[in-house]
């Protein structure tokens, strides 16, 4: 019997080797260890042994079991891992193929160029207010310091609906409309578009400004070079070397223009920056004490700084890009690219 | 404006880089846009002395000249004759290249050997004498650099002058400025002041009529003059800053302009009848013919210089063709005067031509150096063209002016500035600016600015100077005190924001068009005479026709960037523009602005792609849209009704958008004739919302509502019905049940063809029904669920699909 048992052992572990499949397996299991299988029966036939013998049989017999049926197990666990493998080694697809995509549509780099500033300015405690484009010149020039007459009114080519109404040329009438409206403090962006009859590759007759302004008890320069400070680093990169040099507005003084370091040529100069290592990207001053008076404010007590940047300028140097009427033409195959 | 370094040397002390002074200039308020060195090309030209001159013994009309720069001697073959020992010349040696484009090389002319050559005007490129060799001063230093001795390597500032400095038109101007950030004084050029009166009262006399638009008019008198060509060093100091010389008279004149900033005028004399001058404004109607050879007519807001009958001279602006210096001319009158800015600006503007002169006068010039300038001028006249001075002059200045002392607190600089400059370092830089500073009690000045400084009239602009001369880059950083505005964006931006996300999610590219168009834009969309969108407002001074009106649509704008895109082969569109339309109120001054979100679409829902299908867009696609907008904006009970009657939108495919009663924007397809007046193939579609109209009705944040706890069931259901019934109507008799278990009820599909009759359709609903407070059974849910159907066929006389 015991010769018996190792040979069962020895045919089992001989047909689990060959075994290729789940079914190959099962039908050795049943063979052996079924109901009808022969180490089953082998084990019933225990009981016609004498005593001695049949423990120590019985024994090893319950090992034999233990050990084939780990075997078994084993031989179906690797069975089925290799089909796994097989059939995941079937299931192949090209990643290499385009997928679905979802075909977003893009802001205009315009706006989006407007909502970073707006962004940025909000942050700094600002809020949007706007004004109408088409603008009476009271509060176009007038109020802002600019008679008629005044030269500053040439260097900013205008165009006329009648004799007192203008399509505005700067955002800078929404400072006045706002300063009327309202009591000091006055914290507030206004963006929008503006006009001047002039058109070229640098030039376009309608373009975007944002004009900002803040008026309050105790505003000095200082305050001016630091929120603008902190606009630039913000909106070029902290590491942006900047610069406030004087300048003239006939509706602030003292005015300053702001000028960033030319990111292109790193300030060596080139084509960009007309080789001064330089970009104007904003004017800037003091609320001049003269506005005051059209809004009905005491410059004895409240003083306050107004600046205004181009949008267009700041789009083409941040995208790099030389023609302003592209933004105008609205080319799909531009307005992907952004 | 163009500054000659070399010039401003005359008047400053410059110990500094062009770049650095550059910056200097920049960062105190003069900007400096390019700073470019001339006389570059003048290598291996130097100054040499004429030794001797011996005939060429093989050639008559050229002779052999030594030239010597001291040391070393030069053997050189010319042909001019106006040499002469000891004179000094420009000598070109082997190896320079002239200005004309000769390269200078040893060579044997007629059997001589020539190491050099010297040179004329012509062949320098300096002037139009060929006639001989030029001749130098005899003090230029023997081997000096050409270029160095005549003064041409030079650099030229393009200076940027603001407005409000007419004073800074002048290198004298600029040269203060320079002398104000260096700590210095300006060192103005000596000039003999001859006394009021004398000799020249005899010959002449200066009449003003008009003292209001002329305050101040000098006159000199020159006698004996010769007229010809201006010396070497007049004429390279004005052609260097692109001014082009005419003769020494006139040359001078512009000469005492850029030193001084003050335009002066040539007349001659003999040409003045009643040899007098009057100054009065202009008739109306006047004709008058300036220097330029233009005939212009004036009117009486025009100022005249006049002699004793008639016009000889546009004030401040141009001369007249009758009195302008000739080469006869022998008696010079020059006008030094002082004419009202704005005056001289409108009539410069009137006639729509500006000179340098008008420039300068426009602006304001210094009242205060008019004599100054025209005694620069004279004694340069005198001393170049061989003239004699009448003596004296007239000073015709009735009323001087007097510049006001302005009181300046310290206090206040340091207010506006930030900054605590203390009082001694205020009252430095303002004496640097040469203004005349008093002390008063507790901080205060007393400052008179000078003539020449007539935009200092208020305090502020102390403090502009203050901050100027101590450098912005001085000025501290710091952040305002004091509370943020209330709100952080503006209501309609934020919604603006959302709705471009929007848009953008669903395909959408933002165009952005001009706000002017063509004025028959609007008769494209044929709309009909009466619409008020018709009456466009239109621009007086439009840059050209197609952009003469403000538009009242966005519409038009679109369909334009469409045509463009199209003929750039983008193909399958989808844009909008949310900006303003401008809208033409009677008895408004201003228009009516307000903004709208208009959308186009056209073409394929996408580029081809090997595993997405790709169809038409159409109708619902924009409709789709609007729908998300509304739910995104929580905008309630937006209903979409039939709009037969848009004279732009086809009558069958498109709808209105209403919200009640109010009509908040149109949806669907452009009428074929508009989209082929327009020249484009194909279906557009488009939307347009009102866009502060649907603001209006915007939702708040909306408030979470708790999940449901128990399962929902569904059930589907396909239903015949007449083709002409309006799917709203379906889904509206089920909502009428008001089954408080229908949860939803969504159209799933729409069926024509197969299995369903002629005339008929089927439409195919997924219901859910949904219970708050426990699991609905099967039984409970197909209770409803046949009360739907016997409903729909109760209304519609559905059939149930099988």
């Amino acid at each position: 019997m015991k010769e018996e048992l190792e040979k069962i052992r020895e045919e089992c572990q001989a047909s689990l080797s060959e075994a290729k499949t789940e079914m190959d397996v099962a039908e050795i299991r049943v063979r052996i260890l079924g109901r009808k299988g022969s180490l089953t029966q082998l084990l019933k036939r225990l009981g016609s042994l004498p005593e001695a013998e049949r423990k120590q049989i019985g024994r090893r017999a319950n090992e034999i079991k233990e050990k084939l049926e780990a075997r078994i197990e084993q031989a179906l666990e690797d069975i089925r891992e290799r089909e796994r493998r097989e059939s995941l080694a079937k299931e192949r697809i090209d990643v290499t193929l385009p997928g679905r995509r979802m075909d977003f549509g893009r802001r205009h780099p315009l706006t989006q160029t407007l909502d970073e500033i707006v962004h940025i300015f909000s942050l700094l405690g600002f809020e949007v207010v706007e004004g109408p484009e088409v603008e009476l010149d009271y509060y176009n020039f007038e109020a802002l310091n600019i008679p008629k007459g005044h030269p500053a009114r040439e260097m900013q080519a205008t165009f006329f609906i009648s004799e007192d109404v203008v399509l505005r040329t700067h955002t800078s009438p929404v400072q006045v409309r706002t300063m009327e409206k309202r009591r000091p403090p006055v914290r507030v962006i206004c963006p929008g578009v503006v006009y001047r009859c002039d058109s070229d590759p640098t030039h376009s007759p309608m373009f975007h400004q944002v004009e900002g302004l803040l008026v309050d008890r105790g505003i000095t320069f200082s305050d001016l070079k630091g929120v603008l400070t902190v606009f630039v680093h913000r909106m070029f990169g902290k590491e942006t070397n900047l610069r406030f040099r004087p300048s003239f507005f006939p509706f602030t003084e003292p005015s300053a223009e702001i000028d960033i370091e030319c990111f292109i040529c790193g300030g060596r100069g080139c084509s960009v920056c007309s080789n001064t290592g330089w970009l104007e990207i904003l004017g800037s001053g003091m609320v001049d004490p003269a506005v005051y008076r059209f809004v009905d404010y005491n410059p004895e007590e409240v003083t306050g700084f107004a600046f205004g940047m181009g949008i267009e300028r700041i789009a083409m140097l941040k995208f790099g890009i030389h023609d302003i009427r592209l933004f105008y033409t609205n080319d799909l195959r531009f307005l992907r690219q952004f | 404006m163009k500054i000659s370094l070399n010039w401003l040397r005359d008047y400053v002390d410059i110990r500094m880089e062009v770049k650095d002074l550059v910056n200097l200039l920049t960062m105190g308020g003069l900007e400096v846009e390019a700073a470019i060195p001339t006389g570059q090309g003048f290598e291996k030209i130097i100054v040499a002395e004429i030794a001797s001159i011996r005939r060429h013994p093989n050639a008559d009309r050229l002779v052999l000249v030594e030239a010597k720069t001291g040391e070393e001697r030069f053997s050189v073959v010319c042909g001019a004759t106006n040499i002469r020992e000891g004179h000094r010349v420009p000598l070109a040696r082997v190896g320079a290249k002239l200005p004309i484009g000769v390269e200078i090389k040893r060579s044997k002319i007629r059997g001589e050997v020539s190491e050099g050559m010297l040179c004329s005007e012509i062949e320098l490129g300096m002037g139009q004498d060929a006639s001989g060799i030029m001749i130098l001063n005899p003090d230029a230093p023997l081997g000096a650099d050409f270029g160095d001795v005549i003064g041409l390597k030079d650099t030229i500032l393009e200076v940027s002058i603001t407005p409000n400095r007419p004073d800074c038109l002048c290198v004298i101007g600029v040269a203060r400025e320079i002398a104000a950030l260096t700590q210095q004084r300006v060192k103005y050029p000596p000039v003999t002041l001859s006394s009021q009166g004398g000799e020249i009262d005899e010959k002449t006399s200066v009449t003003i009529l008009d003292p209001d638009l002329c305050p101040r008019y000098v006159a000199r008198m020159i006698e004996g003059v010769k007229i010809g060509p201006s010396p070497h060093w007049l004429r390279n100091r004005l052609e260097k800053i692109g001014i082009r010389s005419i003769n020494n008279v006139v040359d001078v004149t512009n000469y005492a302009m850029i030193e001084y900033g003050q335009p002066l005028h040539a007349f001659d004399f003999e040409l003045l009848e009643e040899r007098r001058i009057v100054v009065r404004r202009a008739r109306r109607g006047e004709a008058f013919t300036t220097l330029d050879g233009v005939k212009r007519s004036l009117d009486e807001e025009m100022l005249m210089i006049c002699d004793g009958v008639k016009p000889v001279a546009l004030a401040g602006i141009m001369g007249g063709l009758n009195s302008e210096i000739r080469a006869e001319t022998r008696t010079v009158l020059l006008e030094s005067a002082y004419f009202q800015p704005a005056n001289n600006r409108r009539t410069s503007k009137k006639l729509g031509f500006e000179t340098e002169a008008s420039y300068r006068f426009g602006r304001g010039v210094d009242y205060g150096g008019a004599l100054t300038a025209a005694n620069r001028a004279a004694s340069l006249i005198q001393e170049i063209a061989g003239a004699r001075g009448v003596e004296g002059v007239i000073d015709a200045y009735p009323k001087p002016i007097r510049p006001n002392p302005i009181l300046l607190d310290v206090r206040n600089v340091n207010r506006i500035l930030g900054t605590s400059i203390p009082i001694g370092q205020v009252r430095t830089y303002l004496e640097h600016l040469e203004l005349d500073v008093r002390e008063e009690a507790e901080g205060r000045l007393s400052v008179t600015p000078p003539s020449f400084r007539g935009d200092l009239e208020r305090e502020i602009d102390l403090v502009e100077e203050v901050a100027r001369l101590s450098g912005y880059e001085n000025i501290p950083l710091t952040l305002p005190q004091g509370p943020p505005s209330s709100e952080e964006k503006g209501r309609e931006l934020i919604l603006e924001q959302k709705v471009k996300d929007l848009l953008v999610r669903h395909g959408y590219h933002e165009v952005i068009t001009y706000s002017f168009t063509a004025p028959h834009s609007m008769n494209a969309l044929r709309l009909s005479p009466g619409d008020p969108r018709m009456k466009c407002l239109p621009i007086l001074n439009p840059l050209t026709e197609d952009s003469s009106v403000m538009r009242t649509s966005l519409i038009p704008g679109l369909i334009e960037t469409a045509r463009y895109n199209l003929s750039h082969k983008n193909v399958n569109l989808m844009i909008f523009e949310l900006k303003k339309v401008y809208l033409n109120i009677a008895g408004e001054r201003l228009p009516r602005e307000t903004k709208y979100l208009t959308g186009l679409a056209m073409g394929m829902d996408g580029d081809p792609h090997w595993a997405c299908p790709r169809r038409a867009v159409d109708f619902y696609d924009v409709k789709g849209f609007l729908e998300d907008l509304f739910e995104y904006l929580r905008i309630k009970g937006v209903a979409f009704g039939r709009a037969a009657d848009v004279p732009y939108l086809h009558p069958g495919t498109s709808s209105r958008v209403l919200l009640g009663k109010e009509e908040i924007g149109l949806l669907g397809e452009i009428h074929p004739q508009v989209s082929s007046d327009y020249g484009i193939p194909g279906k557009i579609f488009l939307f347009e919302v009102d866009f502060e109209r649907m603001g209006k009705y915007a939702g708040e944040e909306s408030k979470f509502r708790p999940l449901p706890k128990f399962p929902a069931i569904h059930r589907d259901l396909s239903v015949v019905v007449e083709d002409h019934l309006e799917a709203e109507r379906v889904e509206e008799a089920i909502h009428l049940l008001r089954q408080p278990l229908i949860d939803e009820v969504k159209l799933f599909d729409v069926y024509r063809g197969h299995q369903v009759p002629q005339g008929k359709k089927s439409f195919s609903y997924r219901i859910r029904y949904q219970a708050g407070d426990r699991t609905l059974t099967d039984d409970e849910v197909n209770q409803y669920h046949e009360k739907v159907i016997s409903r729909l066929r109760e209304i519609f006389g559905a059939e149930l699909r099988g």
